[in-house]
């Protein structure tokens, strides 16, 4: 059983209603300060993490994680570093479920067979592809399944019937469902009406969804929740916490930490 | 899968929220290539709203002394100064025919982004532009007009504030605005259907220019050039002189301060197989796959990618590319204003930098056809402070 599924259901066992899940930049400001934002996450009870590599074009995120891109990359970290940050990581959580969040220009970089390798090597579990559409995804679902890591899609939650019906049958570990439509960010205000979407996706027998962008604050994952995710995901609120803090680590640490913590005691029933 | 595809290169790389509104795209295009009221439509405005069909000049002066005939495609005396025009009109019918009430583009040296804003005037669509910040500064004649027809200019800070992040913002726009806003792309670039789509709008030119050159020379070009960024405009001119295999194509592409540089926009020459802005094309990029920041004297030159089916036309060998300097763009630039009374936009100067190269070293009689794809009205402020030494 791979690491989500017995995430899911250690979730389940704790009678919690589904999963926190933190988005960070792999290197952002830096490797060390980065690493140590991951550990303090995981000690605040993140379920997983969801993690992004530095690309120069994110078109699919907004600005505060433009500009951790743009940190990452400042301070020298590429590629090699950011799987070295996963290994590390993974080295001392045998358990924590870790998904990569990448461009396809950095999967065709070293070429798609090597990098789902190098993923596997680091020890993540699951890549999405911001850039890469179900239509597209044929052949970089093949390289993720020869390399042992799983695949995941986006669904929209406008999408027809037969584009979920793809997205559930490529998709392993979990299905990622858009909270709403847009670029990556975090919202005040968030409506969210997924009922057609979950149930089309339990239809076609789709890994369990976790819906992300746009979760800020604990109302959301409650209501991410009450719409029948099986997780949340917060991206731009958790990176804003670090950008909020460069150059005093320690208040960093402890703002992400009572953050997740927060937003994790939301998936309590 | 093959749908989109030029050889391999091409695609629909989006996040899947768009790909709905690119499939929306694909079949309007389809239905409104079939339908004669839109074609009629399209015509009558080419025709009397953009002035088509544009002359083929046979230059007098230019390469007076060598063996070559060099005639030039005049998309410079298009409405609006540039071919950019031809696809905007059609883009824009399309956006009408699907409903959408508001446009976004991006823009480079602000050609595409003037050509939407009268697009959007005229139909009475609301246009946004987004412009890198560099550019707004360097084009500010371009914002101004853009700004007089209604359109709001939106500058990008992010990246090397060029056209490329120009690009990122429209995408991102987009994301969110699909379902009532229609991304006009200025460039045969991007995902599919816009390459396919910005072709068959810009073919106008080389069908035009293609029995021009018959009636005029009494026999095919030996050479068809035209200058490559997005390229739009190489693609229209070259469509229908793809299947004369005695016709040899040539795509010019920015080689900045020289291609051994690293200040260069020569995607063609020195990119990589990847993926930018929706398509697997060639970019420019480090090893890690980074995208590169380009440099050209051209705004409109200044991008790392190219459209997938210049790509495609490289590998198979159809088209061959050449680079032109910064330096040998400026000179042409002043040649075609002395000698024949033209001001050529600094992109299409690079066409003609390489035209009359060829021109100079030629031993035997040739024919010449070079797109002059743009207008320099915008360059000149550039210009004289370039020849002024103001920048060097």
């Amino acid at each position: 059983m791979n690491r989500y599924a017995q995430m899911f259901d250690k979730v389940r066992a704790e009678g919690r209603r589904g999963a926190f899940i933190p988005f960070f930049m792999l290197g952002d400001p830096d490797v060390e300060t980065s690493l140590a934002l991951l550990e303090a996450a995981v000690a605040a009870g993140a379920d997983a993490l969801e993690l992004g590599i530095p690309f120069s074009d994110p078109v699919a995120d907004g600005p505060v994680i433009q500009a951790a891109a743009e940190r990452a990359l400042g301070s020298g970290v590429r590629p090699s570093s950011a799987f070295q940050i996963v290994a590390r990581f993974r080295a001392a959580h045998p358990e924590v479920p870790v998904g990569l969040l990448v461009y396809a220009n950095l999967v065709f970089g070293p070429g798609v067979e090597v990098f789902y390798e190098r993923t596997a090597v680091a020890g993540a579990d699951s890549v999405l592809v911001a850039d890469v559409p179900v239509r597209e995804g044929t052949r970089f679902v093949a390289a993720a399944r020869t390399a042992g890591v799983s695949p995941v899609f986006i669904a929209p939650a406008d999408a027809s019937p037969a584009t979920l019906r793809r997205v559930a049958e490529m998709s392993e570990g979990y299905t990622y469902c858009l909270a709403r439509s847009g670029v990556t960010g975090a919202d005040d205000a968030l409506t969210l009406s997924h009922d057609a979407l979950f149930q089309s996706l339990r239809e076609f027998k789709a890994p369990p969804p976790v819906l992300g962008f746009g979760i800020a604050t604990p109302a959301h994952v409650r209501a991410a929740l009450d719409a029948g995710a099986a997780g949340a995901i917060s991206g731009s609120a958790v990176v804003k916490r670090v950008q909020d803090h460069l150059g005093d680590r320690p208040a960093m640490l402890r703002a992400v930490g009572e953050f997740v913590a927060a937003m994790r005691a939301a998936t309590e029933r | 899968m093959t749908a989109g595809r030029f050889g391999r290169f091409g695609g629909m790389y989006v996040p899947e929220i768009l790909v709905p509104a690119l499939e929306q795209l694909e079949r309007a295009f389809a239905e409104a290539e079939k339908d004669p009221s839109f074609q009629a439509e399209l015509a009558g405005l080419l025709r009397d709203y953009a002035g088509r069909p544009t002359p083929l000049y046979l230059c007098r002066n230019l390469v007076q002394g060598t063996p070559v005939s060099l005639y030039l495609k005049r998309e410079d005396l298009l409405h609006g100064g540039a071919h950019k025009t031809n696809q905007v009109l059609g883009q824009a019918l399309l956006a009408r025919r699907m409903g959408k009430t508001r446009l976004i583009a991006e823009t480079g040296a602000g050609q595409h982004g003037v050509a939407t804003a009268l697009a959007g005037a005229l139909l009475k669509l609301p246009v946004r532009v987004y412009m890198g910040k560099k550019d707004v500064e360097r084009q500010k004649q371009n914002v101004f007009r853009m700004e007089l027809m209604g359109a709001e200019v939106v500058p990008v800070a992010t990246g090397g504030a060029t056209l490329k992040d120009a690009i990122n913002e429209a995408m991102r726009d987009w994301s969110a605005s699909y379902t009532t806003t229609h991304y006009l792309l200025g460039t045969a670039a991007g995902p599919h259907p816009f390459p396919t789509i910005v072709r068959e709008f810009q073919r106008v030119i080389g069908k035009e220019a293609r029995a021009q050159v018959l009636e005029q020379a009494g026999r095919l070009p030996d050479i068809v050039a035209a200058c490559v960024g997005g390229g739009s405009n190489a693609i229209g001119m070259f469509a229908d002189f793809i299947g004369d295999a005695s016709v040899a194509l040539v795509g010019v592409e920015a080689a900045g301060k020289g291609l051994d540089s690293g200040l260069h926009g020569a995607t063609l020459a020195r990119g990589r197989v990847g993926v930018l802005h929706g398509a697997e094309t060639l970019v420019l990029q480090d090893e890690d796959g980074q995208i590169a920041e380009t440099h050209s004297i051209s705004a409109g030159l200044d991008y790392p990618g190219v459209g997938p089916e210049h790509a495609h036309l490289a590998s198979i060998g159809r088209v061959r590319y050449e680079g032109v300097t910064d330096d040998a763009a400026l000179q042409a630039f002043q040649a075609l204003a002395r000698s024949e009374g033209i001001l050529p936009a600094f992109e299409s100067a690079h066409a003609l930098a390489w035209a009359m190269a060829y021109a100079k070293n030629a031993s035997k009689p040739g024919v010449l056809v070079v797109n002059l794809s743009g207008r320099g009205d915008k360059d000149v402020e550039r210009a004289r402070a370039l020849i002024a030494g103001e920048s060097r």
